[in-house]
């Protein structure tokens, strides 16, 4: 069958704002997608709420809609639009629901819009967990023993026959939010009643915990004509009872027989056909008990997904983009496997290496969270790694995850200083726990001397797996002994030739995965007077001629030749071969072209504060380097990206980022420049390293990024320039922080030098909590430096983006941040254009954007952030890189910022460029962030100057209001218009909630105050119903709450301390869905949308329609 | 564990310096690759890789270790393994022994270490190549002389060396209903699956040594017969093919790989070799008559030339989706189908198991004509 004719116009679903288990893996298969059907000729309108997404650039659909993904936005859009067909497969389980709702409440069959790539009957046969389970008996397969439960009293009757521990699992909820597991009656109870509040359909599965059985997952295609393929398997090494986005993964699969692995195979396409997925991509979930290879279905989510996308880069094979196209009518025989460009699409892929994924955490920013790892996603990010072994591959993830790891041990940070025999007793406890960095406390366990046996004893993870974990083990055991002298002698003649024994063992190691960090580590371990360098092993190395080879990523294990540049490095290569006669073996897979070439470096795992953002602007360059005819090189480790898709950029290395792995590339390639002001504070760490080793950095030079980031240097230019900036100062030690903190005044602002997201940044109000602040901040800072400012109270924060070449400055965007300063730029909402501040003050920050952009010499991306406090403006910082507003501006302004800053740094002029004009807009653009609180219960509910957010939305109106509701709701925090608003605010802000209040209860609310704040209201004439303050009697505030009288909670406190003592109540908020305003500004904001919306109806219009 | 050193020469010239794995003594034959994932026992014992060494694409082998459940014939009969790193260790519960010790016991050498990758893309290019495993011989040039001086697989007949040597009824290892139907097994190397599967449509399975003629096997009264799977080149099997074109038209036939072969020379076709073979367990094959996509298990070097053959009598049923080739053959007037894939796959995907069916039915609608 080919594409069908009957449909024209298709509507596209993003996933909207990135949290915790759906992030920017859907702006890849939707970018697919949308690629994917455009180039067949279909219109494509596009719904998502996240401006940092590459899908939503206005190139990628035909009209483009950043609006709010809630049933009655998209209806809206559907009445203007008039699609056909809504695919609904792409956008992750938000734009399954929406679909869904769509579908319920008879939007689309009112519009005639089909659902395609998954019907609605198959969706609910998947969802519907009783449904599919009676489906999977149906065809005689096997599910743990379990029940639904719509009530905690239904949950307990279904507990009387279902064992313990017991698995909860929340309907219709995304990476398992709100799901767990319980080990007795009272954590049950906990348990269950979360789940059903979690659920939207207040359901919940009660099931027979399979944990410690190995998990799998099977990634599947059909098309129309009953074609179903798998295109990878990928095996858990953490075993059941981790979410699989929390479990290190592996692909292929390694611990299973044919015999096993094809009955699996036969069961996942009975699924599929039985749900009836007729036209798309699904992802099924299997456990497998290791004792006897019993095997039960867990689930199956019938769209494209994390693991998807996940195995879409482990194998080649693009899973979105092939699932678009099946859901138009193609069967798969008739499309063509992009990778070999001749053969077909309707096969399986096969692998000859081996990939690992290893999740990334962020526990550090939520304390007082539990960072016990269970059934609910707690990562924030991923890396994946290619190896030729599972060992390489390991090691490469390790130190691909960013976290300051070398590589699997090597660092030795988990060792106990106590007795052996309690070390042995500890380091057992400790792995039977799993948490985020397991892998390295079970590195410890084997280094004092647990066996592999009772390592699988306490951790259920495979002994094949931990049997690769005890070679490494060995391996360094045996570098440790025979490095050090080697080392030092060979160093000592540096012009001789590498002795046998030490190439022999440096060729090892790297095929093991070392990394030269980690050997000069080992080497170093014991020896008292001397350390040996990266660069010691470096050099020797390149002495030997030990170095990587790079192969490729083909889909079929060498069969057919590729003709999709995607690469890894490995050390498993030729060495050890020759020939005899003229016959060669070619030593290189990637072929170095004669083009003019730049590599981009991408960001890696996200992470809070490093995320799409950078991902847009990476994939932006890529594009702007190959409109110029340059071979725009990639270099990420992030499976979920869009820069990592096989054909984004013109050649693909999927490696980590440090500075060996990207040396290697560079050797290899000899690029024109690379690009590091791109991918967040990765790269921007490496610019200095590469550049000493001669890479040529482009853009800005490190040297003047440095410069920036300096704080004395800085200093000195602001002075010069003479542009004020709050006093400060560097401390490099606890007293000297307090002597400057002193001399400034308190509050100050302290934060480490050279992080992003605010890491570790905080408003200190005296000497003691900054004293506390110093302990756990030293540990943070790469070079151990504090930065102290005199924090600007009450003050208004701007972020300005702009491209600077040689000699113009263009501002792109001035941002004014609702949230007053003091909370992280990430976290605060913003608006495009200003909407408080004056011309002169405009003025003042266009004058020193262009002053700094120059005498920074910065060539590229500027991002500057400012405060103004009561008329003056002082520059707060400047980073001459790609800022995470970028993508915002972008599609707020029409401007392809990161486009033209890429083409500045190749040399092009603003002028030449057309660039020259700060963009004027008429309609306001609002961005909101989007918090994880939900999802670390017991972390304090409060904004401040530690980033926590993980995306973001964005509201665009032609008011202010109307864009700061639609971000809002976007966001999910739906803003509701009528009902009950409970006040309580701190004494500070009491008069400026006085204005606010009254015109909510203008807009026909009814207030709750705590007393204070009534007894302020009841004085300027405002009724308010007394709400009592915990402790003060009841029914008190939790209790209202509870009970649904207030549908918006304002709860405005001062300092961190009092955001503790408001948890229960902010925590209720969340629980109960209530709408959360914690600061003045946003109160304003919203109640000035709030009536907007009496006055006109929201615009719901492509950003087609508005440049 | 320390192991021996090995020499993987190949008859160009090339060499790998890699590890002994198994039997660690020297061993030849033509080289070729496999791109499965899984299922490195079952490739190690079908008969259709007798006089070839195997090089698995996939780098661990050996995770799952050994089990006699896995055997498609009593012991490996491949010349020889190359892989990239054999595992040591198994903590699977279906595994009985180490592949390595598996290998040395039955006498097989293979060698590891090597850049199998390399290897494939090597093999992919120039095609399939003799070649010679040594971990005793290190001296190149005697390496290379050994290597040339082994035969060449195109016009080899190993049908009647893998062959059984007398008649045995197969004795299933389920317990499946009888249907009262006998098909007799042609064995030019026959995979234990493929006669298990016959048995489990509950047919009595008789297998036959290669070169028995037509008419013994007649007299023995079967329902229908079988052309096995086998290694080697399938045109100097004349007498297979003089017996397949005495009982066509006379017996419902179904061919397998080898059998297929055959099943297109008794057609009057011509068969040719390959550049590098299908072997693996994701190759693409397309049901002409339904449309349909199949993933299949496959193992083969030679294959049938579809422009040699009388359309009047036999049609294609099946095309490679990658390279076009023929997959399936229908014969048009008489009883007869056969397919160059693996139906039984073992190792591969289950997709074409029911064409052990289709066999039966066409043995039962073929007898019901006949009356």
């Amino acid at each position: 069958m080919p594409k069908r004719t009957d449909i024209q116009k298709i509507l596209i679903l993003g996933s909207g704002p990135i949290v915790i288990g759906q992030a920017c893996e859907f702006d890849y298969s939707g970018t697919q997608g949308c690629k994917a059907l455009k180039e067949e000729g279909y219109e494509i309108v596009l719904v998502n709420s996240n401006p940092a997404t590459v899908m939503t650039d206005p190139d990628f659909s035909d009209r483009t809609y950043i609006e709010p993904l809630t049933p009655d936005s998209v209806a809206e859009i559907i009445r203007r639009e008039r699609p056909q067909a809504l695919l609904p497969t792409l956008g992750g389980q938000t734009a399954l629901n929406l679909a869904m709702d769509l579908h319920r409440s008879g939007v689309l069959a009112e519009y005639g819009v089909e659902m395609i790539g998954a019907k609605p009957e198959a969706i609910e046969k998947a969802e519907n967990r009783e449904v599919f389970r009676e489906l999977m008996d149906s065809i005689h397969l096997s599910m743990p023993r379990s029940g639904e439960a719509h009530s905690l009293e239904e949950a307990l009757a279904i507990i009387s026959h279902v064992q313990f521990p017991a698995i909860v699992r929340p309907s219709y909820t995304l990476g398992g939010t709100g799901g767990g597991v319980a080990y007795n009656m009272d954590e049950f109870r906990e348990v269950a009643a979360r789940g059903l509040n979690a659920s939207p359909i207040h359901t919940i599965m009660v099931e027979e915990s399979i944990l410690g059985w190995k998990e799998y997952e099977l990634e599947v295609i059909r098309d129309a004509a009953d074609n179903a393929i798998i295109i990878c398997g990928i095996e858990n090494v953490d075993p059941v009872g981790i979410h699989t986005g929390d479990s290190i993964t592996v692909a292929p699969i390694q611990t299973l027989s044919d015999t096993e692995y094809q009955a699996m195979r036969t069961d996942a396409l009975e699924i599929i056909r039985a749900v009836g997925v007729d036209t798309g991509g699904c992802n099924i979930q299997f456990a497998v008990d290791p004792a006897t290879g019993r095997r039960l279905v867990i689930e199956m989510n019938p769209r494209v997904s994390r693991s998807s996308a996940l195995a879409s880069k482990a194998t080649g094979y693009p899973i979105a983009r092939i699932a678009a196209k099946l859901a138009v009518g193609y069967r798969l025989d008739e499309l063509t496997n992009d990778i070999t460009g001749n053969t077909s699409a309707c096969f399986e892929p096969t692998v000859d290496y081996c990939v690992i994924k290893v999740p990334r955490f962020t526990f550090e920013k939520f304390p007082g969270a539990d960072p016990t790892l269970g059934l609910q996603m707690k990562s924030v990010g991923e890396t994946m790694s290619i190896g030729r072994t599972f060992r390489e591959a390991l090691q490469k993830a390790l130190r691909g995850l960013e976290i300051g790891r070398i590589g699997f041990g090597g660092d030795r940070r988990e060792a106990l200083p106590l007795r052996s025999r309690e070390r042995q007793a500890e380091l057992r406890k400790r792995i039977r726990i799993p948490g985020a960095e397991r892998i390295f406390t079970l590195r410890a366990a084997l280094d004092a001397g647990l066996s592999p046996e009772s390592i699988y004893e306490a951790t259920g993870i495979d002994p094949w797996f931990i049997n690769h974990f005890a070679e490494l083990a060995q391996m360094e055991t045996l570098l440790e002994q025979e490095l050090p002298s080697l080392l030092t002698d060979a160093l000592k003649h540096a012009d001789a030739q590498v002795p046998a024994p030490l190439a022999s063992l440096l060729r090892d190691a790297k095929c093991n995965g070392f990394s030269d960090r980690q050997l000069a580590a080992i080497a170093t371990r014991h020896q008292r007077d001397k350390a040996f360098t990266e660069q010691d092993i470096r050099s020797l190395r390149l002495r030997a001629d030990i170095r990587p080879c790079f192969k490729s990523v083909d889909t079929c294990a060498g069969e057919f030749r590729a003709v999709t540049p995607y690469f890894y490095s490995t050390y498993n290569g030729t060495a050890g071969t020759g020939h005899l006669r003229d016959m060669r073996l070619p030593e290189q897979e990637s072929t170095v072209s004669g083009k003019p070439k730049i590599i981009i470096l991408g960001g890696g795992p996200n992470r809070i504060g490093q995320g799409i953002e950078f991902d847009y602007c990476c994939v932006q360059a890529a594009f702007a380097l190959k409109e110029l005819g340059y071979e725009a090189i990639m270099v990420n480790s992030n499976p979920e990206t869009v820069s990592t898709d096989y054909d984004t950029a013109s050649k693909l290395y999927f490696e980590p980022l440090t500075a060996e792995d990207i040396l290697a590339i560079c050797d290899h390639e000899k690029p024109d420049g690379v690009i590091v002001q791109f991918g967040g504070q990765t790269p921007l760490n490496l610019a200095r390293t590469l550049a000493e080793a001669g890479v040529p950095i482009i853009g800005t030079s490190p040297a003047d990024i440095a410069r920036a980031e300096d704080r004395e240097m800085f200093s000195a230019l602001l002075e010069k320039l003479n542009i004020p900036q709050p006093e400060n100062g560097t401390a490099c030690n606890d007293e000297n922080a307090c002597r400057i903190a002193a001399q400034i005044g308190y509050p100050v602002m302290v934060r480490p030098s050279f992080v992003l997201g605010g890491r570790a940044m905080q408003i200190v109000h005296d000497e003691t909590q900054l004293r506390r602040y110093l302990q756990e901040a030293l540990s943070v800072s790469a070079d151990q430096q504090i930065l102290v400012d005199r924090f600007l109270e009450d003050a208004i924060e701007m972020d300005v983006d702009a491209v600077v070449d040689k000699e113009h400055v263009t501002i792109a965007a001035i941002m004014e941040h609702i949230e007053q300063a003091g909370i992280h730029s990430g976290d605060s909402a913003c608006s495009i254009p200003t909407h408080t501040l004056s011309e002169a003050t405009l003025e003042t920050i266009r004058d020193y954007t262009r002053k700094i952009g120059l005498a920074l010499n910065t060539r590229g991306l500027l991002n500057i952030q400012f405060a103004v406090q009561k008329g003056k403006v002082y520059i707060i910082e400047a980073n001459p890189r790609a800022s995470r507003t970028v993508p915002f501006v972008s599609k707020a302004t029409g401007v392809p910022v990161a486009r033209i800053a890429t083409k500045v740094m190749l040399g092009y002029s603003l002028p030449d460029l057309g660039f020259t004009e700060e963009p004027k807009v008429s309609h306001f653009a609002v961005k909101e962030a989007v918090l994880p609180f939900e999802r670390f219960p017991g972390a304090v509910i409060t904004l401040g100057p530690e980033m926590r957010s993980t995306g973001e939305s964005m509201g665009i109106d032609n008011s202010f209001g109307l864009a700061y509701l639609k971000a809002q709701t976007g966001a999910g925090d739906v803003i509701p218009d009528k009902g009950g608003v409970l006040i309580s605010v701190c004494d500070r802000d009491k008069d400026a909630i006085v204005e606010p209040s009254r015109r909510l209860a203008a807009l026909g609310f009814k207030l709750y105050a705590t007393s204070g704040t009534r007894a302020l209201l009841e004085k300027h004439g405002i009724q308010a119903e007394l709400a009592q303050k915990i402790g003060e009697g009841r029914p008190n505030l939790i209790d209202i709450m509870i009970n649904g009288q207030i549908q918006i909670m304002i709860n405005i406190v001062a300092g961190l301390d009092a955001a503790r003592d408001a948890l229960p109540i902010r925590a209720t908020t969340l629980s109960r869905k209530i709408a959360l305003v914690t600061t003045v500004a946003a109160l304003n904001a919203a109640v000035e949308g709030l009536e907007a919306q009496c006055t006109q109806k929201p615009y719901v219009a492509a950003l087609q329609d508005y440049y | 564990m320390q192991r021996k050193p090995a020499i993987l020469m190949l008859a160009n010239g090339i060499w790998f310096k890699g590890v002994a794995l198994g039997a660690a003594q020297e061993t030849g034959g033509e080289v070729v690759f496999n791109t499965s994932m899984c299922g490195y026992q079952e490739i190690l014992t079908d008969p259709s890789y007798y006089g070839q060494m195997i090089t698995f694409t996939s780098p661990h082998i050996g995770n799952y270790g050994v089990t006699p459940l896995d055997d498609e014939s009593p012991s490996p009969t491949v010349a020889g393994t190359i892989m990239h790193e054999m595992s040591p260790f198994t903590g699977h519960w279906r595994a009985e022994i180490p592949l390595d010790d598996w290998l040395r016991a039955s006498g097989v050498t293979g060698i590891g270490g090597i850049d199998t990758r390399a290897l494939t893309l090597h093999l992919r290019e120039h095609g399939s190549i003799n070649g010679i495993i040594s971990a005793r011989d290190g001296n190149l040039e005697s390496l290379l002389e050994k290597a040339n001086n082994l035969p060449l697989m195109a016009g080899l007949d190993l049908a009647k060396v893998v062959s059984c040597k007398e008649p045995y009824a197969y004795k299933p290892r389920g317990n499946w209903k009888s249907c009262g139907l006998r098909v007799a097994v042609y064995d030019y190397g026959v995979k234990r699956s493929i006669l298990e599967y016959l048995a489990r449509e509950g047919m009595e399975v008789t297998v036959w040594p290669a070169q028995t003629p037509a008419s013994v096997v007649m007299a023995s009264n079967p329902h229908g017969v079988f052309l096995s799977n086998g290694p080697g080149d399938p045109e100097p099997c004349d007498y297979a093919v003089r017996a397949v074109q005495e009982l066509l038209g006379v017996i419902p036939i179904f061919g397998i790989c080898l059998g297929h072969q055959l099943l297109g020379l008794a057609l009057g076709g011509k068969t040719y070799k390959l550049k590098f073979g299908h072997r693996g367990a994701n190759h693409p094959v397309r049901d002409v008559e339904s449309g349909r996509v199949s993933v299949t298990s496959q193992n083969h070097g030679f294959c049938v030339d579809p422009a040699s053959l009388d359309p009047e009598k036999v049609k294609v049923s099946h095309w490679n989706l990658n390279d076009g080739t023929v997959e399936g053959l229908r014969c048009t007037h008489v009883p007869a189908f056969s397919v160059q894939h693996h139906p039984e796959a073992a190792p591969g995907p289950h997709d074409e198991l029911n064409r052990f069916a289709e066999f039966r039915q066409l043995i039962e609608q073929w007898h019901a004509k006949q009356g």
